[in-house]
Order: C-alpha cells, then structure tokens, then sequence
C-alpha cells in the first residue's frame, strides 16, 4: 500500500520504522511533549540510559534548533524538523546488524547503495554527555548517527546503551528521491490526496525563522532561563520524602523538565545573538549543572535502579 | 617452527587509527614473546576497517629451560636473613638449598631456581589477554551488558572475535586458547559485510588472505591503495583527465573500505566559480572523494572520485549520483559562504569582519581578538623601521590580517585562514604586500617551514608572536615540561628565525618592552583602568592610571610617566565613572573598585621571557650544528639581540679553529681561572689597576697590550665585527704567557696581589665582551 510504503510516503518511514523497532523488542513511545533540540533529550533516553534496568524503546521526536531557521527558503535545512530514535540498554551484540536491518526494511539495497560507518564521536555539552560511534553514510549522505553512550547527565552508564537517530527528512529524501523537503511526499496520497511536507511546514518554517532570530524577547528569556535554572534547583532540594505520603517521591523527571526548558530557552536567546563567545561558556556550563543534578536524582528513584525506600528509612 | 596468525575483529575502527593500531600490536605482542623467551623470524601487521591482524612467521616453538643460581647469605647467618633469602628465592626450607664454600665467604646457601621452558602457546596464551585488555587506542569505549561490571573490557569500538592459530608450515594449526571479556579465540572470521555475510574459517595466514579476498577483502592496506590508484588511472584517463592527488586523502580513503571501488561522479560546472582550493576542501573533508583536472591543465574539471565499498549491482550509478547530490548540496554552501564574502569585501570592506573580532575572546585576560589586533597593529608600526617596512603598510596590513577568521569561508573552513585573507585582501585591491601579509604573518610555522622576508610581512609576523608571547608571560601562563596550550614555544622560535634569516640586528629587550606597554594600554573598554601601584600592598598612592580606547589615549595618559618596574592591576571602573575622562574623579577611594587581575611587573618579565627566547635559539643553532659550549660561553642573561649571538657563535667557531684563537684561549683561560680561583677563596682584588703599582716588565707589556686591545676590541664590537674583536684580542697571548710564565701573582704584598688580580679582571672583561671563555671546551 503507497500510503505506507516509505518510497513514497512520509508518514510510511514512521510506521515501517515503528513496526521493525518494535518487532525487536522495543515500546513505541510518543514524542516527548516540549521544545528540545533532538531526540536525544526526551527523558526515555537521557535518563532511562542511567542505571542497570535494561530499556527498548523507539519514538519519533520533533527537535527544534532555532539557529537553523532558513524561513522556508533552503531545501535541505529546518528549524523544526523530526529525528527518528532508538536506545537500546544494555546495547545488543548485533546492534549494527539490527540498524542495517531497519535500513532493508525502507527498502535500502545494501549492495546497490554504499553504507558506511564513519568515525564520529558524540558530545553533548550541555548533558554532560559523551559516547563514540560514528554517522552512518548512505550514498556518502549522512543518514544516521550510531553511539555507544559512555556517559550522560554526567555519570557513567552501566550499562552502556547503544543510541540511534535517525534523520527522518534526509533518509526521506533519499527514499523517495526528491531534492528539496518541502516536496516530500508526506501521506503516499496521489493526485488530490497527496499531502507535501511543505504544505504542513512551509509556512511555520516562516513563522519560527522570524519569531527566532527577531522577535523573540530576549529579556522574557533570560528570566525564563533564570525561572527554569530556579525551579530545577528547588525541586531537587526538596526533601525526598514526601510528608503527605510518608514515603520517598524524589521528583527527578519534574526536574529534568525544567533542565530541558533551560537548555531550549539558552538555544533561542542564541539564535537571537545576545550570547557572547565568553556568555556562552558559561551558560552551558549551568544547563550542564542542571542535567547532572537531574541525572543524580535519577538514579536514587526506582527506574533508575536507585532504592528510595533507602532514604526513607533513613529520614525516618 | 610454527606460524601463528592473529587477527581482532571488531565494529568498524576510525580510519586514521588504523595504521598505528596495527604497528602497536605487532610490537606490543612481539617484544611480549621475546621477553618470554622465544624469538621469530618475522612479522608483518595488516589491517582494515574492520580487523587488525598480525602475521608471525618462524616462531620457535617453545622458550628454553632456564637454570638460575641465587647466592645466599652464609650459613651461619641470622635466620632472619636466611628465611628472607628463602623467600626471595621461592624455596619452603633450608634443605631445598644447596650449600657451598669458598675460601672468603665461607660456608653459603645457593638456591638453584629451574624454570623448564614453556610451549609458545602457552606463553602467547597468557600475554594476549593483557595486551588486548590495555590496547594503546587514542579513545576507547565500554559496550554491552559486560560494561555494567567494573573494569569491563576498552576497545576503539565493540571487539567481535579473536582468531589465534598456531602451527607449524604444511601441518595442522591449532587454536591458542585464551578469553578476553568473554570472547574465546577460534579460528571464525567474516569477509565483506554486505558481499560476503557468511562465516569463514581459517587455518593460517596463507588462506586466510585468500579467503578473505574471495570475501571482498582486500586485507593489505597498501594493496587497497594500489587499486584506488589505479583504477582512479584508468578512469580519469578514459575522460581525458587526471586526479589531483592527495597522499593523506588516499591514505583515509583506503582505510574506510574493506573492497575499494573507485567512481567517477559530477557536480554543477557552475561551481567552478568557487576558488579551487574551497572546491578541493569542500570535496575532501565533507566527502572525502578526490577532484579531478583536464590532462595537463591546472583548471579543475567539474568531477570528482569517490571510492565506494562495495560491487553495486547497477555498476555504481546510484552511488555516484547520491554522491553527487551531496557534493552539490555542500558545493552549493561552498558558493553561498564565497559569494557572500565577496559581497561583504566588495560593498564594505574588511571594517564589518574586522568589528566582529570584538566579540571574540581571545584570552580572558588578554581580551578580544579585536584587543589583539589592535596591539599587533600598533607593534607592526614601531617594528616597521626595524625590518625596513613602511610604518602605514604594516598597521594596516595588521588591522586586516585577522580579519578573515569571520568570514563565511574561514568559519567553515579553519585551515584556509590567511589564505583567504590573501585572496580577499587582493580583490580589495590592497597593495602585494599588504595583501601577502594576511597570508605570511602566520609563518613560520614549524622549525623548516618558509620564513617570510618581504618587510611588511616580517613586521606583521614579529608583531603577531610577540603580542602571543608577551602577554602569556605577563598573565603567567608559560609552557611548561611537554605542555604548551598556546603553542608558545613555536611563537619564540618563529621570532628567533625571522631575526635570524632577515638578518635583523634588534634587540629583543625593546621588542619585548614595545609589546608590554600595548598589552598595557591597549583596553578596549573605558571602564577598564590600569593602575601601577607605587608600593606592593594596596594601591593607595598610585603613579599612572590610564584610560585606552580604540586608537584613542585618555587625555591625561603620559607615557613618560609609567615606571614599569612596578607591578600592575586592572581594575574595573564604577560605571559612571567610564566616561568621565577625568582622572580626579579615580584618585580617591581605591578600594571601592574591583579587580580585575594583575600582571607583573615589565621587570619580571623581561628576564624570564628572555631566557626562554635563549632556550629557542639554543635548540635552534645546536640543530643547525654549533657547538653547545660556544653557545653557552656567548649568551648572557643580558644578550638581547639574536643575531649578534649567532654572529659571535659562528666568529668564535671559525676563529678558535685558527692559531691565534687557540692561544687567545688558552692564555685567557689560564688567566681566568687564577681569578676565578682566588675570587673563591675571597682574597682582595683592587677595583681598578694601578700602573703605579707594576714592578716589572711583564706587567707593563700586558697592561699596555690590554689597553690597545680592549680599544680596538671594543670598536670592532660596536660594529659588530665580532672576528676583529678577537683578533685583537689575541695580541694578548703573548704578554699574558710572560706574565703568568714569569711574576707570581699570589705575592705576600696584598696591594701588589689585589693589583695584579686585577689586572687578571682586565682580560677576563675585555674578553668578556665576546664570549665567556670559562665555558668553553678544551
């Protein structure tokens, strides 16, 4: 069915790619419901990669990144576009064998287009994150990323998880060999019922470009980025029992929450240019701080592999 | 004697680590083997992306017994030491020991340790482990369910598999056992990842290449290579063109497939208006495909080569128009970034790129980059006349050297710095040498690297090093042992060989001071004052403060006035007080202002930054071939001009190869070492020498020769003429034998001894004027 067939459908890449990561064992989540940079942020991976409990799981998440903003114009780069992410803890032995499956299952030919793994090695400042891997080449296109996490929020993993992410427009574009996204086919519909990527981004790729780099208030941003900074650090400092339940409730997620909004609220202020090269530092340095405090709370709760009756019994 | 083959597999290994992993594991496991005791008749390292693999032939097959005698304490020694000898030597009691005589020591133990030989498989058996476990990899990472456990195994990336087969030519091998993290060594490998997925098994070296290149293996990295080449040959030679060739390139290129096919693909001829070089680079680092030319013509042609991994079944159309499509979609940025700085150069000039730099910090301390350009500008213009440069030519060439670093093409391509400034700087229609400055400041680069000498570009390229070095010091930031974050001591050796090679006759000293007082004054904000304190507690009496914005100096700055043997703060102003421009208004109340930082004293640094600079030269001329002696009896805390050192060098060199110099040293040394001797002991030397005082006519000649010589050595120094001073000097040979040969100088009389020492101080400070001869060898 072209509606689903990723050669000519958007919206096809997703389910087939939903239906293989699935089959392999993974929940299929939803998109994590704020503005992050990429799917990298999305809790199910920042903190789910923490602590021993093994985790599959694979979503769609749309990332935003102000600074790349081209109103519309530039066919290959958007502020808003959707990564496709997989993690996989502890990561499988055949892990690459798994990711060259997903590619046969969009129906890339291994042996008529030239896949390669490329050194590439990851770093998340911001997160306090590090792993290696490399980007994966389709064709001497950079379709993936492919990291082993050695580290995140600051703390080592343990185990480590493997990380995939896909570029969903680029691998489209490819798939269904169009030059500009914006001519994507987005439903597999023909004729009258076929829906473009431009028709649903187009415009709003306009409206963020300008929003991003002009109108944005900046004051309204720093005291943003002040707020979420303020708001990250109380929650953490809260007891971790709660009184009204008489149990531990350490709330790393809300956290995390605010640690992420922090980390969006510093992308805008620098698509708007009011950060200096020395502001810079320093700004990544307090998200920094934040997502390792979040990673540390995380890993006291019970997902985390932590025992909060621990610090229960402690407080009582 | 058996072979052994070994090979790591593993998930696809970084290309430029490849080469060196695989030399580090031939020595690693060869020097293991040896020291176990066998030996090899040799060994050669492979690898691809995908496996490392070493092959040793004529290996012996086990390491000979070893028989070892320990000596022992005597036998009547305290038990103590005897149990302490037994247990050194492995032994449970004193029965296990032999015991022996000799005629001094008496009765005594001897332990006879035996070690029987080992087979060599147990020996690789027991130190692969620890060299695969402690591989040298430049990064490595933890994978897997094993990572949760501490000390979990580190690889470049996941190991798979480890083959280890040991046997004998035309015979069975066998599998040397071992495990590393699980993983226990078989005789399995696989060949192409996509052409050959099967698993193949291996019995040793000979078919295991054969294997693997019917797998679509191509195991020898230099073979790979020879196939890139020669394919890239024959199809560029099919079009009429040829490849621009690219050693590294190539090198990267082979070692990021297993199975090299080489393509031919085709970008916009439109892009062709885009500088070669940007064309090249953009090709190469984001695709990493080679360019192409027409058959003996410099132009590029609008194809490039990509080498893929593998056969396509379509013969390789889809991946090179794929390719294509990237290349475009980068040529297409390439074009935009050049366009739009052709834009900027054409309808603004340098000015926005250059306002830009003061949003870049170059060194909290040390400011922007805009801070620094102005500086080196100011510098270039002191220097100017020192290196026969036109002052406005080189503080202008200085205020757009940098200028390209924002440009569009500088920020996606670091490495083209300079050379684009060049370019832009041409289209500009700024003079040759203005223009080739932006390009040549930066050199030399390296201790062989091209020094420039067009006089704009030495004024500009001094200014830049020592703006670097001068102001690292003054913030106290100096390499030390193997570590030089700002690469400084590449900056001094550049100063020293641009001194050098130009034969500019400077003096450091001045240098050093020139770039001192710009890291003083040259601030970009009003509200940053610096202050020499009087005194080292406090700032309550202060003598200068000064205001330095842009090219403007606040009206009450004297320069005169700086005594710069004072140490120096920064301190911020109270806002309302930035632009007041008026010093009454910062004489009171010091403490309310805060510190930014502060520098040393100007005298604190000179002699320090001086020494380093001797250090540099040191190296520099001992590579060059002088002797270390002479350069040692030549530099003096105080030498300050390089190239007076390096001409006294050379003149000392060729002149203590003559007679004259010979004697010169001779009767100096013997004269000095008198001094020397009694200068240790403490006895009197008069200040100065008294002729009054000679009794005899030995003394006489000397003080008369010394009196010519010093003369004529003094003038011949003052010119330079470092092998006239000493030819003079050499007169003195002669009356100084007479007169150490003929008058005692330690006599009874002290007025007489403290006379003649001092006439021994005469020499040694005449000749002091060329060169320390106490230092000199022989």
């Amino acid at each position: 069915m072209s509606t689903h067939d990723p050669k000519t459908s958007f919206q096809g890449l997703i389910l087939t790619l939903h239906d293989y990561w699935a089959k392999h064992g993974c929940v299929i989540l939803q998109p994590f419901d704020m503005e992050v940079g990429a799917g990298t942020f999305h809790p199910a991976t920042t903190l789910r990669a923490l602590g021993p409990k093994p985790w599959k799981a694979a979503y769609v998440q749309p990332s935003r990144r102000p600074t790349d903003g081209r109103y519309g114009e530039n066919p290959n780069r958007l502020q808003h576009y959707y990564q496709y992410q997989v993690l996989l803890k502890p990561s499988p032995p055949n892990l690459q064998e798994l990711y060259l499956g997903s590619l046969a299952a969009i129906g890339i030919d291994p042996l008529l287009h030239d896949i390669r793994f490329v050194e590439d090695d990851w770093e998340s400042p911001t997160l306090g994150a590090w792993g290696l891997g490399w980007e994966v080449w389709c064709d001497g296109m950079e379709v993936s990323q492919f990291t082993y996490f050695q580290q995140i929020c600051g703390q080592e993993c343990s185990p480590v998880a493997g990380e995939l992410t896909y570029g969903l427009e680029r691998l489209a574009m490819y798939v269904q060999n169009v030059d500009d996204v914006y001519d994507l086919n987005f439903n597999g519909g023909e004729g009258e019922e076929r829906v473009s990527y431009g028709e649903i981004f187009q415009q709003t790729e306009r409206e963020y470009s300008r929003w991003n780099f002009d109108v944005a208030d900046t004051e309204t941003l720093l005291r943003h980025f002040e707020d979420a900074e303020k708001e990250c650090r109380n929650i953490l400092a809260a007891d971790p029992v709660d009184p009204k339940k008489g149990r531990a409730i350490v709330m790393a997620h809300p956290a995390y929450d605010q640690c992420i909004k922090a980390s969006h609220v510093f992308n805008l202020l620098d698509a708007r240019g009011v950060i200096s090269v020395t502001e810079r530092q320093n700004y990544i340095g307090r998200v920094r701080d934040l997502s390792k405090a979040c990673g540390e709370a995380f890993l006291a709760t019970e997902a985390g592999g932590g025992n909060p009756d621990a610090s229960e019994v402690e407080a009582a | 004697m058996p072979d052994f083959l070994l090979e790591l597999r593993s998930e696809e290994i970084p290309a430029r680590m490849q080469r060196k992993a695989a030399g580090d594991l031939k020595k690693l496991v060869t020097d293991a083997l040896v020291d176990a005791g066998l030996t090899y008749e040799g060994a050669r390292e492979y690898w691809t992306p995908r496996r490392l693999t070493l092959d040793l032939r004529g290996l012996t097959a086990r390491s000979a017994d070893i028989k070892e005698e320990r000596k022992g304490p005597r036998t009547d020694a305290p038990e103590k030491a005897i149990a302490g000898f037994l247990r050194g030597a492995g032994l449970e009691s004193v029965d296990q020991a032999e015991t022996r005589t000799d005629p001094k020591k008496g009765e005594f133990l001897v332990a006879v340790i035996e070690k029987p030989g080992r087979d060599a498989a147990d020996i690789i058996a027991s130190v692969m482990p620890g060299i695969i476990e402690n591989f040298p990899w430049p990064k490595s990472m933890r994978w897997g369910a094993k990572s949760a456990q501490a000390g979990s195994l580190r690889w470049v990336r996941p190991l798979q598999s480890i083959i280890a087969l040991l046997g004998v030519e035309n015979d069975e091998t066998e599998v040397v056992p071992f495990e590393v993290s699980g993983i226990a060594t078989g005789k399995v490998t696989y060949g192409h990842r996509f052409h050959a997925p099967e698993e193949i098994t291996v019995r040793r070296f000979d078919d295991y290449v054969a294997k693997l290149e019917a797998a679509n293996v191509v195991l020898d990295a230099e073979r790979r290579k020879d196939i890139i080449r020669a394919d890239a040959a024959n199809l560029a030679f099919a079009k009429g063109l040829e490849l621009v060739e690219d050693e590294a390139l190539l090198e990267e290129v082979a070692n990021l497939v297993e199975w090299p096919v080489a393509l031919l693909g085709e970008f916009g001829a439109d892009y062709l208006d885009i500088p070669p070089e940007v064309i090249r680079l953009t090709i190469k680092e984001n695709q990493k495909c080679f360019v192409l030319r027409k058959q003996g013509e410099t132009a590029l042609s609008n194809t490039f080569l990509l080498v893929s991994n593998i056969d396509a079944h379509d013969g390789g159309t889809e991946i090179a128009s794929g390719n294509a499509k990237v290349v475009n979609a980068r040529l297409s940025d390439a074009k935009f970034f050049w366009e739009t700085d052709l834009h900027t150069i054409e309808t603004e000039g340098f000015q926005p790129w250059i306002d830009k730099l003061d949003n870049v910090t170059f060194h909290a301390k040390l400011g922007s980059q805009g801070d620094r350009v102005r500086r080196i500008a100011a510098l270039a213009r002191e220097l100017a006349p020192l290196v026969g440069a036109d002052p406005d030519d080189a503080e202008h060439a200085a205020k757009i050297a940098k200028a390209d670093l924002n440009s569009q093409m500088i920020y996606e391509f670091p490495e083209l710095q300079g050379a684009m400034g060049r370019k832009y700087a041409e289209i500009k229609g700024e003079k040759p040498e203005v223009a080739a400055a932006a390009e040549l400041h930066y050199s030399p680069l390296g201790p062989t690297d091209d020094v420039p000498t067009e006089p704009v570009s030495v004024a500009v390229a001094l200014a830049d090093k020592l703006d670097t070095l001068v102001g690292f010091w003054a913030i106290d930031e100096k390499p030390t042992g193997s570590k030089d974050p700002y690469a400084l001591r590449r900056a001094a050796l550049g100063v020293t060989r641009l001194l050098l090679e130009n034969k500019l006759s400077v003096s450091v000293f001045s240098l050093i001071r020139e770039s001192y007082i710009q890291h003083l004054f040259r601030r970009q904000a009003w509200n940053e004052i610096v202050l020499i304190p009087l005194c080292d507690h406090g700032y309550a009496s202060i003598t200068a403060f000064f205001f330095y914005r842009g090219d403007e100096v606040a009206p009450w700055a004297k320069f005169s006035e700086i005594d710069y043997d004072r140490r120096v703060a920064v301190v911020k102003a109270k806002e309302e007080e930035a632009d007041t421009r008026d010093s009454a208004t910062l004489t009171s109340g010091l403490q309310d202002y805060e510190l930014s930082y502060e520098l040393p004293s100007f005298g604190s640094v000179i002699p320090d930054l001086l020494a380093f600079f001797h250090d540099r030269l040191k190296v520099y001329l001992r590579d060059s071939g002088a002797r270390h002696d002479l350069i040692d009896a030549v530099i003096t805390p105080a030498s300050d001009d390089l190239l007076a050192i390096t001409r006294r060098v050379e003149a000392l060199g060729s002149f203590l190869d003559t007679d004259d110099g010979a004697n010169l040293l001779a009767g100096t040394k013997r004269a000095v070492n008198i001094l020397a001797a009694e200068e240790k002991k403490g006895t009197g030397v008069a200040e100065s020498v008294d002729p009054a005082m000679f009794d005899t006519d030995q003394e006489r000649a000397l003080f008369t020769t010394l009196e010519s010589a010093e003369h004529c050595a003094a003038e011949a120094v003052e010119k330079q003429n470092y092998e006239g001073a000493m030819k003079a000097l050499a007169a003195l040979r002669a009356p100084v034998d007479a007169f150490l040969d003929d008058v005692m100088v330690n006599v009874e009389d002290d007025a007489v001894r403290a006379n003649r020492l001092a006439l021994m101080r005469r020499i040694r400070d005449a000749t002091g004027t060329v060169a320390d001869f106490s230092k000199i060898a022989g």
